[in-house]
């Protein structure tokens, strides 16, 4: 029998934070409205399973996202993540390989050193010898890189880096504790009665020349198993609760799981698998141009979390997106924050009666310019020139009265009173007997696909010029000049439009390649989503963008939104904006 | 009431020093740009609400500053929110948190 | 003693001229071809209707003085203070000059109404600015585009002025006026016409500008409506539909002209800003230059021995630009006296 009490403190560890972890989930799980559940069991047993592990694989373990953003902040959680894993895996493998029986207990793995006689041979115990010393060297590596984020986080590409509680500093010190104790453990064990390889051995050696290891080594296994015992038992009432909560989120989410529109369970197990990386801090323009750093998603989720007051963060978003494009864990952060935003509208039989449909157009095709749309009479120009070189009959449909789509309601939480607006509009598009609708502005756009289920199609004004130069009904030329593309918030990472608009601009132009195309694209910080911030602030950020689009010396900047085109004239520039219509329009 | 053949209506003026003007101050610190206004009517103007019915921001607003409170239950709800008055406004009064704050106020009342 | 001056504007030329008659030597710098600046682009000025030809021939002509070297076509490309307290400036025809002192005299630019596209100019054919309007009294002929006579004309305050969306904050004090002198002039061009300003406030703070206000309502019928124009669209008939309110009824207002004018409003020269980052001077959040004392050190900066003249410190009107110039070359000769005697 391999046991010996400086066992007790990881197993019990380990057994209360997995029966906390059964009952939490469970306990959220059952929350779940009917829908949900049937499509976790639909789930369940269906291919969705394999790439949810494939992506906990990639995400939890790789972390292939943060290495794409940042490699060294990668590598750090690279280290941690797969560098953990396998040392759990192969010790297993190493233990089931000297016992011969996959059934020993868990912490026989764990502390295989100890229990293991050094001078007891068994197949290729130098390999894995050498193997476990290579993982142990792989995460204190990353250890390495991690301790050095938090002295300088600027030397990792980091201009920001989370800021934290003292309970998450005192259990961040006792994770980094857990692998230099393993390794003065295994390596004081290996001075003493050999074994071990390259690392632990060579430590070992070297430990033995001037300390007294008889001694020291048996506290040593104590202190490994106590830190390992102490971080599970403070790992739930931590971030790092995320660990085990991602997979859940990655399985449910796969599942077909969607974050609807009120604050539930499955938000619960988002705000949960937040590791508080911190890579939406630098994404955010509220911080990069405003230096506003207590409103980005890992402090909005930790404020729910904690239960402190978050209603100026539940605010205070652009709802660019920006965050949620490079979030590592594939939150769904917009969304999120639009669950916490309350509905205040009361809702009467006469509210909104005002709104009568119009007369019904005659053609097929309607053209609604938007609210936003009116005050760039250049893009309705363009638009209208457009139409009339391909031959297309439309109708302009909110040329004289011009109903607002709702989403501007809907983004400011009053789902109601936008619920009635999106049926009457419903009605009058359907009624009107076109069978496609074109529009200008994307704030619209969105909302008309997303949430007005229409029986015709929707078109942004970008993605029809891009299919009237495709059906060559418009065979606009390449002028010289050069161009590059602001790929506005609700088109590109709000309605995954990126092809079309992009390759019309290549067509009639030459589009520069910029660092900020189509996800990393920039918000111009007109945002109706954000109720917290002053107009000059917004001019700050639009300023901030403009001339990040000017470093690379275009002749235009083109946008696709007349809520963009609108933001970014507020200052003079000294390179033209306009929008893509009016630059198809010039070369057709 | 009648007093020798006359009758006392209520008064039209705006009585100011009577007048709640918890809502103004209110209004001042929850949307502070809307300290701003100088009645130009940009807002109304552009407003499909405004166009269509009595809604008028620019009138509101101004009422609710001098503690006229009453015409906001009837008119409020008009508004789409749309955000083309904040886009218009050449003194940059955040409109659109205006009338959220003024929405807010009317949610807490019915409350 | 020898003074450079930058712009031969109004304020550039009155300035040269006293500073001459003190016995100074005065360097003009221009870079367009004439004299005159802006003013080139009046046909008459308020209150009196005096014609602003005449007035820059007068000012040319005051530059035909011994001690006055005009420059014309050329532009200060570069300009240093000297360890002496000199100021050189290299002109683009390759002379460097150095002055004991340097007038700037930079003047202003007119907004470009392009901006505000709401308002359609260079969308809709009959937008039309001011600056085309003088143009069009020149020749003495007030048309549409399609060369017919318009019959409801409207006048735009604040263009480019007073407002945060263009990020303009200030106000460029003399549309007001400038809009009332239009209007009368267009009312004796077009007798039959209705013509109406749209405003936010009148700024009527100039000698005889109220009675000028007060005439053009009873003797001009000129009619004013207080509200901003939200936006304009364009109709068939190639007219001008506007949205406004009309804030003292409380209602808005929807209305057909067949010509709509924008008051543009003044910003600060390219040629103030590029000396102002030459010489690290103050600005002012509008861009104009700032004065050192706003009262009593108007015409000096925050660089000794660099003076300021006429519009590029704030918009003013040919009036005070004129005495604001006279002022400069007090201040000026005063300084040089001083610092000679040193």
């Amino acid at each position: 029998m391999y046991y010996d009490n400086f066992v007790l403190p990881f197993t019990i560890g380990i057994n209360i934070l997995l029966i906390y972890l059964v009952v939490k989930y469970a306990r959220w799980i059952r929350t779940f409205s009917k829908s949900d559940k049937r499509l976790i069991w639909k789930g369940m047993f269906s291919v969705k399973t394999f790439k949810a592990i494939k992506e906990v694989f990639l995400e939890c373990l790789v972390h292939h996202k943060i290495y794409r953003t940042n490699p060294f902040l990668g590598y750090m959680h690279m280290c941690f993540g797969l560098g953990w894993f396998l040392l759990i895996i192969m010790g297993k493998i190493e233990s089931t390989v000297y016992h011969t029986t996959a059934f020993n207990p868990p912490y026989f793995a764990i502390f295989f050193r100890f229990f293991h006689p050094a001078n007891e041979t068994f197949p290729y115990s130098n390999v894995f010898a050498f193997l476990m010393d290579l993982i142990l060297l792989f995460i204190l590596s990353g250890l390495l890189l991690a301790f050095t984020k938090r002295i300088y986080s600027k030397a990792l590409g980091l201009k920001k880096t989370t800021n934290h509680r003292p309970f998450d500093l005192l259990i961040l010190t006792v994770l980094w504790l857990i692998f230099p104790l393993r390794f003065l453990a295994e390596s004081f064990t290996s001075g003493i009665r050999g074994g071990g390889s390259f690392l632990t051995h060579t430590a070992g050696d070297f430990f033995s020349r001037f300390l007294p290891l008889d001694t020291l080594s048996y506290p040593a296994w104590w202190a490994y198993s106590s830190v390992l015992g102490l971080f599970f038992i403070l790992l739930p009432f931590s971030r790092y609760m995320h660990i085990p909560t991602e997979i859940v989120y990655i399985f449910l989410k796969n599942w077909g799981v969607k974050q609807g529109k009120e604050f539930n369970a499955f938000s619960n197990i988002q705000l949960y698998s937040c590791s508080r990386c911190g890579i939406c801090i630098d994404r955010c323009q509220l911080n990069t141009s405003l230096g506003m750093q207590d409103t980005q998603p890992v402090y909005f989720l930790k404020k729910i979390r904690h239960h402190r007051d978050y209603s100026v963060q539940t605010e205070n978003c652009l709802m660019c997106g920006r965050c949620e494009a490079a979030c590592p864990v594939d939150l769904k952060l917009n969304a999120l924050r639009l669950s916490k935003r309350q509905d205040r509208t009361r809702i009467t039989k006469d509210t909104y009666s005002y709104i009568q449909p119009g007369p019904n157009g005659e053609s097929k095709v309607a053209y609604f310019a938007g609210c936003m749309g009116h005050l760039t009479p250049s893009v309705i120009r363009s638009m209208q020139y457009l139409f009339k070189q391909a031959h297309v009959d439309y109708t302009f449909i909110d040329e004289q009265k011009g109903i607002c789509c709702g989403r501007p309601l809907l983004l400011s939480g009053n789902r109601s009173a936008a619920t009635v607006i999106m049926e009457k509009n419903k009605a009058a598009i359907e009624a009107s007997g076109a069978t496609l609708l074109v529009t200008s502005c994307p704030i619209c756009y969105k909302t008309f696909k997303e949430d007005y289920q229409l029986n015709i199609p929707v078109m942004h004004h970008s993605e029809y010029i891009h299919m009237l130069i495709k059906n060559r009904h418009l065979s606009p030329r390449q002028a010289e000049y050069t161009t590059v593309f602001h790929n506005p918030c609700e088109l590109g990472r709000g309605a995954n439009v990126y092809t079309a608009p992009e390759s019309v601009l290549k067509a009639v132009s030459h589009k520069i390649a910029i660092r900020y195309d189509s996800k990393n694209s920039l918000c111009c910080g007109g945002s109706l989503a954000n109720i917290h911030i002053t107009a000059p602030q917004r001019t700050t950020i639009a300023t901030d963008t403009v001339n990040a689009y000017a470093a690379y010396n275009p002749d235009y900047i083109v946008t696709a939104c007349p809520l963009c085109k609108k933001t970014f004239t507020k200052k003079s520039s000294a390179i033209p904006i306009k929008d893509i219509a009016e630059i198809v329009a010039e070369n057709c | 009431m009648n007093f020798w053949g006359y009758s006392i209506s209520e008064a039209r003026v705006i009585d100011y020093d009577k007048n709640d003007k918890s809502l103004a101050t209110c209004l001042a610190q929850n949307a502070p740009s809307s300290k701003l206004c100088i009645g130009c009517g940009g807002c109304t103007a552009t407003c499909t609400a405004g166009n269509l019915t009595e809604f008028n921001i620019r009138k509101l607003q101004m009422l609710v500053k001098r503690g006229e409170n009453n015409e906001i239950r009837q008119q409020l709800h008009k508004c789409m929110l749309c955000g083309k008055c904040t886009l218009v406004c050449p003194r940059g009064v955040d409109t659109r948190k205006m009338i959220l704050t003024l929405i807010d106020y009317l949610h807490r009342q019915s409350l | 003693m020898n003074v450079i001056i930058i712009g031969a504007g109004p304020a550039g030329c009155e300035a040269a001229f006293r500073l001459a008659n003190e016995g100074i030597q005065v360097d003009l710098i221009e870079k367009e071809n004439s004299t005159g600046g802006n003013l080139n682009n009046w046909y008459q000025l308020f209150p009196d209707r005096k014609s602003a030809k005449d007035l820059n021939t007068i000012l040319s002509n005051h530059l035909q003085h011994p001690h006055i070297r005009l420059h014309l076509n050329t532009e200060a490309t570069d300009i240093t203070r000297e360890e002496n307290g000199k100021t050189s400036v290299q002109l683009s025809d390759g002379a460097l000059l150095t002055g004991d002192a340097l007038l700037l005299a930079t003047g202003f630019k007119l907004f470009e109404a392009q901006r505000k596209e709401e308002y359609g100019y260079g969308i809709y054919e009959n937008v039309i600015t001011s600056v085309n309007l003088e143009n069009k009294f020149i020749n003495h002929q007030i048309t549409m585009r399609s060369g017919a006579l318009p019959q409801r004309i409207g006048f735009i305050h604040c263009v480019g002025s007073r407002d945060e969306k263009i990020c303009n904050y200030h106000c460029s004090k003399l549309c007001c006026i400038t809009a009332v002198k239009q209007a009368i002039e267009t009312r004796e061009l077009l007798p039959e016409a209705e013509i109406i300003c749209f405003y936010m406030d009148m700024r009527m703070f100039g000698p005889g500008y109220e009675e000028m206000y007060r005439k053009a309502q009873e003797k001009y019928n000129i009619k004013f409506i207080r509200g901003r124009l939200s936006e304009a669209s364009e109709n068939q008939n190639k007219q001008i539909i506007i949205k406004a309110e009309d804030t003292l009824i409380g209602k808005p207002l929807r209305m057909t002209l067949d010509l709509l004018v924008l008051m543009v409003g003044m910003e600060a020269s390219e040629g103030s800003q590029k000396a102002a980052s030459q010489l690290h001077l103050t600005q002012a959040p509008s861009g104009f230059i700032q004065p050192a004392d706003p009262h009593y050190g108007n015409n000096r900066t925050n660089q000794e021995g660099v003076f300021i003249a006429g519009c590029c410190s704030a918009p003013m009107n040919l009036t005070d630009t004129l005495a604001d110039a006279r002022s400069a070359a007090n201040t000026i000769s005063e300084w040089l006296n001083r610092n000679t005697q040193h």
